[in-house]
């Protein structure tokens, strides 16, 4: 163990070079620029890459070739850049290629204001890229949390053999704190499914048995030849299929792989939730307002309680309703105008639960004071 | 690309070589049909692109092609190699992370002109100015085949296509000067009539050490040339044939005016990416003093 006063930043680069990544492409953008500068300096130091590629688009697809030649791949970016690197997240879902993509959210639309902090892609990150796509997105609260889902976010790509987002913000990459980092032989890391049989035997890396398989996959220059799509349809192990039943098929597939996984991937924390009947849902930096707030309330004889989120996509609905057993109302404070607790009414449906939010756009984080008020205002 | 290879292109084409031999060894037979439309000079450059792989006795297993969208596109599924079919455009790139994460790959990027001088552009410019040594092959068929014959960056002045029923009035790149521009060390243009010469400036250009470009004047008679007077395959290879003109040191601006210059245009050697990062890494790892790996040694580079 080796206790160091990181910024989130460098949290995030250690927590990948700890998961393995050896792969770093990506395009400056505030607040996303000094992951970028760390992994400039770190990736060589560990036998890596760095590139800084002309934009978003060529930063992703560069990590997705980087990762069909078998390394693990990472980029980071925000606002705008993120919007750029929609189409890419697409084709790496489509192409089942595993890549990390760090988003260190800032305020929008637009340019906004880039060096203001905010939460504004809770929905880009699920909905960003077209067509019916599943997506993992992890959201920590801490700097040291930063470092260890990041190694997560690592290993579910690989696992799972889909992109998947740590959706962080501003505030909380350009913080410093102190965090203790674990001997990174210890990390446990996990490795894309590669194929085992003979190289004549493998057909490509799509050859999926059932609607939740997670096929294996032959990097470049193994001697396993993939061709690697992100269109067409995908072909299926010894399936006899029409073509709209193969395109049915891969397509529930690229979803069903991580949906029946949802349980284990949808992460949350509750404190105080068993007795609550006024529960606070957070993520990222707003948890800490939230957990605040939840105090007060308790010291003033209200029975709050807090759901943090740690997962944002695959959604944590079950764990939201949970929570909300006893609840008769929710407040939902995030830095944007309400994408999550659009998705947590949806998540209360029927429940008769008031919900409402305490929303900044400012770039301020939100007071506890002022979820407070809010409860308060809700109970009279 | 390793020495090794390069060496060994010197051996001579075989022009005569059996296309089924080739094909076992260097291409892969569709389980249905081929979907090249019947006469699509993209066959005819898959050949040479074999021969060229042959000629140089490459071990398939050890190239990887990234490709983007576009009719040439399917063709990386008919090489024995392993394939990134990915976005429009951004093959250059993941060609690019390829060949960084894993230098011993041979690189091969098959382009569509959209891909490569509109959508693609930048990519393919960028990886031209680092010169990473992979190779581009860019298929020109003046125009946009796969989305149904709109013009494109290549489209002559005057042409008639889907978009341009009036005759194209704009002018298009000459993508070989724009390679060279960007910094390519190796750029190369030939046509698919002219096969043994295609076959042997794509050998060049995949055993060149560093950025190559080759520019495949590769006919669309089905689009481009149905709607130019030219509806037949063999009226655009008679078109390549009588239009083109090999690149002589003496060649005169008047000789080359209005025609393809055809042969190596440019060859400069330059330091290559890939080997300038290998020195980075070892520059790294001497500043970590062997401990890169624990936390945060930034080696004094932060
Ligand atoms: C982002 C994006 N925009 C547009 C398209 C549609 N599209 C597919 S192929 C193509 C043109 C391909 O032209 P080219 O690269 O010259 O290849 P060709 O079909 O001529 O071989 C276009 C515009 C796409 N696939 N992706
Ligand atoms: S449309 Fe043109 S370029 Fe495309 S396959 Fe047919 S002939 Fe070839
Ligand atoms: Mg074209």
């Amino acid at each position: 163990m080796t206790r160091r006063l990181l910024m989130g930043s460098e949290a995030i680069c250690e927590g990948a070079i700890a998961a393995g990544v050896r792969f770093y492409a990506g395009y400056p953008i505030t607040p996303a620029t000094e992951v970028a500068e760390f992994m400039s300096a770190r990736m060589p130091q560990v036998g890596g890459s760095y590139v800084q590629m002309e934009d978003e688009m060529g930063s992703f697809a560069a990590a997705m070739g980087a990762s069909c030649a078998g390394v693990k791949a990472m980029t980071a970016s925000s606002g705008p850049g993120l919007a750029l690197m929609q189409e890419e997240i697409g084709h790496a879902i489509a192409g089942e290629i595993p890549v990390v993509l760090v988003n260190v959210g800032r305020h929008g639309p637009g340019i906004g204001n880039a060096t203001g902090s905010a939460q504004m892609e809770v929905m880009q990150a699920k909905y960003g890229p077209n067509g019916d796509c599943p997506m993992i997105a992890l959201s920590p609260s801490t700097i040291e949390e930063a470092f260890w889902l990041t190694v997560k976010c690592v290993n579910l790509a690989e696992r799972y053999r889909t992109p998947t987002i740590l959706l962080t913000e501003g505030l909380l990459a350009l913080q410093r704190s102190v965090v203790d980092l674990p001997d990174y032989g210890k990390v446990e890391t996990w490795e894309r499914p590669r194929p085992e049989g003979a190289p004549s035997e493998y057909a490509n890396p799509y050859m999926a048995t059932s609607l939740t398989a997670v096929p294996p996959m032959g990097d470049f220059g193994t001697g396993y030849r993939s061709i690697f799509r992100t269109g067409g349809i995908q072909p299926q192990h010894g399936a006899k299929m029409t073509r709209f039943e193969a395109q049915h098929f891969s397509t529930t597939r690229l979803n069903q792989k991580v949906e029946a996984h949802r349980d284990e991937l949808a992460l949350t924390e509750a404190l105080q939730t068993e007795d609550a009947d006024v529960l606070y849902v957070a993520f990222g930096t707003q948890f800490h307002p939230a957990r605040a707030a939840m105090q007060m309330a308790r010291a003033k004889g209200i029975k709050a309680g807090v759901l943090r989120l740690i997962t944002i996509w695959p959604f944590p609905d079950k764990a939201i309703r949970q929570a909300a057993q006893h609840a008769k109302l929710a407040v939902v404070p995030e830095m944007n105008l309400g994408q999550l607790r659009g998705l947590v009414t949806q998540a209360l449906a029927g429940s008769g639960i008031r919900i409402d939010g305490v929303n900044h756009v400012n770039s301020l984080t939100i007071t506890p004071q002022e979820i407070l008020a809010k409860t308060e205002d809700m109970l009279r | 690309m390793s020495t090794v290879i390069a060496t060994q292109a010197v051996a001579k084409p075989n022009p005569m070589a059996n296309l089924d031999e080739l094909v076992e060894q260097y291409g892969r037979v569709p389980a249905e049909h081929f979907r090249y439309c019947p006469g699509c000079g993209l066959g005819m450059a898959q050949s040479a692109l074999m021969r060229a792989f042959q000629r140089l006795q490459i071990d398939m297993s050890q190239v990887a092609g990234a490709g983007g969208s576009g009719c040439y596109s399917i063709m990386g599924h008919y090489l024995n190699m392993g394939v990134l079919h990915g976005g429009h455009g951004r093959g250059a790139a993941m060609a690019t992370g390829m060949k960084l994460a894993n230098p011993h790959l041979t690189v091969v990027n098959l382009q569509g002109d959209g891909d490569s001088l509109s959508i693609g552009g930048n990519h393919t410019i960028h990886a031209a100015r680092r010169n990473i040594d992979v190779t581009v092959v860019m298929f020109n068929n003046f125009g946009y085949g796969d989305t149904g014959g709109q013009y494109g960056a290549t489209t002559p002045k005057g042409s008639f296509t889907e978009t341009s029923p009036y005759g194209m009035p704009e002018e298009p790149f000459d993508a070989c000067k724009l390679m060279i521009g960007a910094g390519a060390t190796f750029v190369a243009r030939s046509t698919v009539y002219h096969a043994v010469h295609l076959t042997k400036v794509l050998a060049e250009a995949i055993a060149w050490k560093g950025f190559s470009f080759v520019e495949v004047m590769q006919h669309c008679h089905v689009l481009w040339g149905k709607r130019n007077g030219m509806p037949k395959a063999t009226d655009m290879l008679n078109y390549y044939r009588d239009n083109s003109v090999f690149s002589t040191p003496n060649l005169k601006r008047e000789e080359q005016e209005g025609k393809f210059v055809l042969g190596v245009l440019h060859k400069q050697a330059r330091p290559e990416f890939t080997e300038e990062y290998a020195k980075i890494r070892k520059l790294a790892a001497a500043r970590a003093g062997g401990q890169g790996l624990s936390p945060l040694n930034t080696g004094g580079a932060v």
